[in-house]
C-alpha cells in the first residue's frame, strides 16, 4: 500500500504516469514470471499487476484465458505466487498488486490469504468479481494489514456509485475503459476521455485505466487524464507469440520501454 | 419462514449475492427494479398468464401414474407433466416471462446459455414470439450430444454459438454468455435458465418457475384431499426443483428431495453431485456449493444428461441443504438410463434424461414407504432430444 502511494507521489514529481503491466503468474512458468517482472522493472514498469490463474475467468477475453491455462498447466497456485512475491522482495521494491478471482481467495480463507500476502510483501489486491457490496470483509482485512483494496469502475458506473467506491477503495481506482472483457483492441473507446474527466472531478484518488490499452499510441492518448495505465493482454500476447523463441524477457522488455516512454511525453492533465 | 428470502442484497443466509464485474452491477440493479415493477403490474401479470395458458399450454396436468404405482407396491406416484409444455420442458415458464421483461426494459436482444438445449430452445422460441434477436451459447460437447436441439434453435431463428473453452459444457457456456453480456448489456438481456447467477436471477427465476408447484399443490389437494408425502425433482442448477418445491416449503410434513447427477458414481469424481460432494465457493456470480479442488479451481463434471452436467447449483438450494429443509441425493447414469426406459415402457412417457434421475430415485425410495404414502415427481421435460444418445448408450 505504502509503496503504491510513494510511487504515485514520486511519478507526479517527475511529471510521469505509472506504467502498470499485467501478466499471468506461471505463464509459462514461475521462474520466468520472476524474470519477466524484474526485466519489466528494468525497462521502466512502475508497478506490476500479477494475475492468479483461474479455471473460469469470466471477466477475461481469449488472450488472458489462454495465459491462465498455461499457468494452470505449470500448476501455479495462489500459495506459489505468494512465495514468489517473498522471493521478489529480496530483489525489488516495485509495488506488486495481486489480481485474483474471488473463489481462489475464498478457498484459501480470506484472513489467511491477507495475512500471508501482507507478510510476503504484496501491496494491493484487485478482485474483479468482488464489488464493494460483497467485499466488506476482505476490504477490512486488507486495510488492517496495510494492503490496498483496489476497486474497478466501469462505463456503466453512475456518479453516486463512483463516489461510494472511491470512499471504500484504496491505492487507486481502476477504470475499465470499455464495455466488455479484457483483450487487445485496435482503438480506444471513444468516450474514455470524458468519462475519465468526469471521474477526476468526483474524487481525489489516483486513477489508473485498463482494458483494451494495447500500444504506445493508446497509452499516449489516455495518459494525460490519469495517474496510471494498465496494459495486460498486449503484453501477454507478446509472451504467447515468443514462448518458443530465445530471450523472451528481452523482447517483452523492449515493448515495456516503448509503453513507458509514452507515459513520459504526455502533457499533464 | 420468518423473513422472505433472499434479503434485499440477494442473500439466502450465507449464500447468493452479486459477485460480478463492476460493469454489470448497475444493470443488475436496473433489472431488479424492472422485475419488481413488473411483479406488481397487473397488466404484465395478466399478459404473462395469458401466454402461459394459450401459448405454453398451462396448467400442465398432474398425472396419476397407475402402472408405476402398481409396480412399486402401492405407493401412489404422481407426475407433474412439465414435459407437456410447449417446447417440451419447464424452461418455457421462465423464458416467456424474461422475454416479456426484456420488452418492458426496452432491450432488443436476448442471449442465453444452454446445456441440454432445452433452455436454448425455450429462449429461441420466446425470442421468435416477441421479435427479439437471439444468440445462444452452447458447449461444443453438448452440441454434439444434443444435435437435434441445435437444429431446433436455428429453425427458430436463433444463432447458436459454439463454446470451445474449458470443459465445453454448460459451465463454459455460462462463462461465455456472461462475457458477451458485459460487452452488450445496454441493449441485451441475459435470460439465465436456472436459479443460478447473481441476484436477482435466483429469486426471479424461482418466482417464474413456482407456477409448477403452485399448480401441483392445488391439483394434488383436489385429487387426494391431502398433501403428498414426498416431492422429487432433479437438480442441475435447480430451477424445476425450486419451482416445484418452493410452494411446499412451509408444508413441513412434505419431504422435499432433490436428485443430483451421480454420473459414474459419487466416489468416482465423474459426477455432478454438487450438493452431496461439493464445498462452498463462488462461481457465476453467486456464493453456493461448488465442485472444486483444494485451490479453488472448478472441477470437471460428468453426467449422462447435459442439463445436470454442472459444477454449481442455485444458492437457494445450498441454503435449504444447510438448514436441512431439502434432502439432496444422487442417482448414477446407469440408474437414470434404467429410469428412462422404465417410464417409457410402463407409462408410455419418454422422459428427459434429466427428469429420469428423479424417476430413478422414486424407484429406490418407494419400496421403503408405506402403501398409503404418495410421491409427487416433477417430470421436467420430455425425452425426444435424448433418444439418439440413449440408443447409442444402450447398444454399447
Amino acid at each position: 500500500m505504502k509503496r503504491i502511494e510513494e510511487k504515485f507521489k514520486q511519478l507526479k514529481n517527475q511529471r510521469e504516469k505509472a506504467l502498470i503491466p499485467f501478466i499471468a503468474a506461471g505463464d509459462p512458468s514461475l521462474p520466468l514470471t520472476k524474470a519477466l517482472i524484474l526485466g519489466m522493472e528494468r525497462q521502466g514498469a512502475d508497478m506490476i499487476e500479477l494475475g492468479i490463474p483461474f479455471s473460469d475467468p469470466l471477466a477475461d477475453g481469449p488472450t488472458i484465458q489462454k495465459a491462465y491455462l498455461r499457468g494452470l498447466k505449470s500448476h501455479t497456485t495462489l500459495k506459489d505466487v505468494l512465495k514468489l512475491v517473498r522471493e521478489l522482495r529480496e530483489e525489488t521494491d516495485i509495488p506488486l498488486i495481486i489480481m485474483s478471482y474471488y473463489n481462489l481467495i475464498y478457498r484459501m480463507g480470506e484472513a489467511s490469504f491477507v495475512q500471508q500476502a501482507a507478510q510476503a510483501g504484496v501491496d494491493g489486491l484487485i478482485v474483479p468479481d468482488l464489488p464493494p457490496e460483497e467485499g466488506e470483509f476482505l476490504q477490512s482485512l486488507a486495510e488492517e494489514a496495510g494492503l490496498a483494496a483496489i476497486y474497478l469502475l466501469a462505463p456503466t458506473t453512475p456518479d453516486r456509485r463512483v463516489q461510494l467506491i472511491a470512499q471504500k477503495g484504496s491505492g487507486f481506482l481502476y477504470y475499465v475503459s470499455l464495455m466488455g472483457v479484457t483483450g487487445e483492441r485496435d482503438n480506444i473507446a471513444q468516450d474514455v476521455t470524458p468519462s475519465l474527466q468526469n471521474i477526476r472531478a468526483l474524487t481525489n484518488m489516483p486513477i489508473a485505466v485498463g482494458f483494451g490499452i494495447s500500444s504506445p499510441e493508446h497509452v499516449r492518448s489516455v495518459a494525460s487524464w490519469v495517474d496510471g495505465v494498465i496494459v495486460g493482454s498486449a503484453v501477454i500476447k507478446l509472451i504467447e507469440d515468443n514462448l518458443a523463441r530465445p530471450n523472451l524477457v528481452g523482447r517483452v522488455g523492449k515493448f515495456i520501454a516503448q509503453l513507458k516512454a509514452a507515459t513520459r511525453d504526455s502533457t499533464p492533465g | 419462514m420468518a423473513q422472505p428470502l433472499p434479503d434485499s442484497r440477494g442473500h439466502f443466509g450465507l449464500f447468493g449475492g452479486k459477485f460480478v464485474p463492476e460493469t454489470l452491477m448497475t444493470p443488475l440493479e436496473e433489472l431488479e427494479a424492472a422485475y419488481c415493477a413488473a411483479k406488481s403490474d397487473q397488466e404484465f401479470q395478466a399478459t404473462l398468464k395469458d401466454y402461459l395458458r394459450y401459448y405454453a399450454g398451462r396448467p400442465t396436468p398432474l398425472y396419476y401414474a397407475r402402472r408405476l404405482t402398481e409396480e412399486l407396491g402401492g405407493v401412489k406416484i404422481y407426475l407433474k407433466r412439465e414435459d407437456l409444455n410447449h417446447t417440451g420442458a419447464h424452461k418455457i415458464n421462465n423464458t416467456l416471462a424474461q422475454a416479456l421483461l426484456t420488452k418492458r426494459m426496452g432491450k432488443s436482444r436476448v442471449i442465453a446459455e444452454t446445456g441440454a438445449g432445452q433452455h436454448g430452445v425455450a429462449t429461441a422460441t420466446a425470442a421468435a414470439l416477441f421479435g427479439l434477436k437471439c444468440d445462444i451459447y452452447m458447449g461444443e460437447e453438448d452440441m454434439e450430444r444434443q444435435a437435434l436441439n441445435v437444429f431446433r434453435m436455428r429453425l427458430l431463428g436463433a444463432q447458436v454459438i459454439p463454446v470451445a473453452s474449458g470443459s465445453r459444457t454448460l459451465k463454459d457456456a455460462i462463462n461465455e454468455t456472461l462475457r458477451d453480456w458485459v460487452a452488450t448489456v445496454r441493449d441485451t438481456h441475459y435470460i439465465i435458465g436456472s436459479v443460478v447467477g447473481p441476484h436477482p436471477y435466483p429469486m426471479m427465476v424461482r418466482e417464474f418457475q413456482s407456477v409448477i408447484g403452485q399448480e401441483a399443490r392445488e391439483q394434488f389437494l383436489t385429487r387426494e384431499g391431502r398433501l403428498p408425502d414426498y416431492c422429487l425433482a432433479c437438480v442441475g442448477g435447480g430451477s424445476n426443483a425450486i419451482g416445484l418445491f418452493y410452494p411446499f416449503i412451509s408444508d413441513t410434513t412434505v419431504k422435499l428431495v432433490g436428485v443430483e447427477a451421480g454420473g459414474l458414481g459419487p466416489e468416482s469424481n465423474k459426477h455432478g453431485a454438487t450438493l452431496a460432494k461439493g464445498t462452498i465457493g463462488i462461481l457465476h456470480g453467486s456464493l453456493s456449493y461448488l465442485l472444486q479442488d483444494e485451490h479453488g479451481q472448478i472441477s470437471p463434471t460428468h453426467s449422462v444428461s447435459a442439463g445436470l452436467d454442472y459444477p454449481g447449483v442455485g444458492p437457494e438450494h445450498s441454503y435449504y441443504k444447510q438448514i436441512g429443509r431439502i434432502e439432496y441425493v444422487s442417482v448414477t447414469d446407469k440408474e437414470a438410463l434404467e429410469g428412462f426406459c422404465w417410464l417409457s415402457r410402463l407409462e408410455g412417457i419418454i422422459p428427459a434424461l434429466e427428469s429420469a434421475h428423479a424417476i430413478a430415485y422414486a424407484r429406490k425410495l418407494a419400496p421403503g414407504l408405506q402403501k398409503e404414502q404418495s410421491i409427487l415427481i416433477c417430470l421436467s421435460g420430455r425425452g425426444d432430444k435424448d433418444v439418439q444418445q440413449v440408443e447409442k448408450l444402450l447398444s454399447q
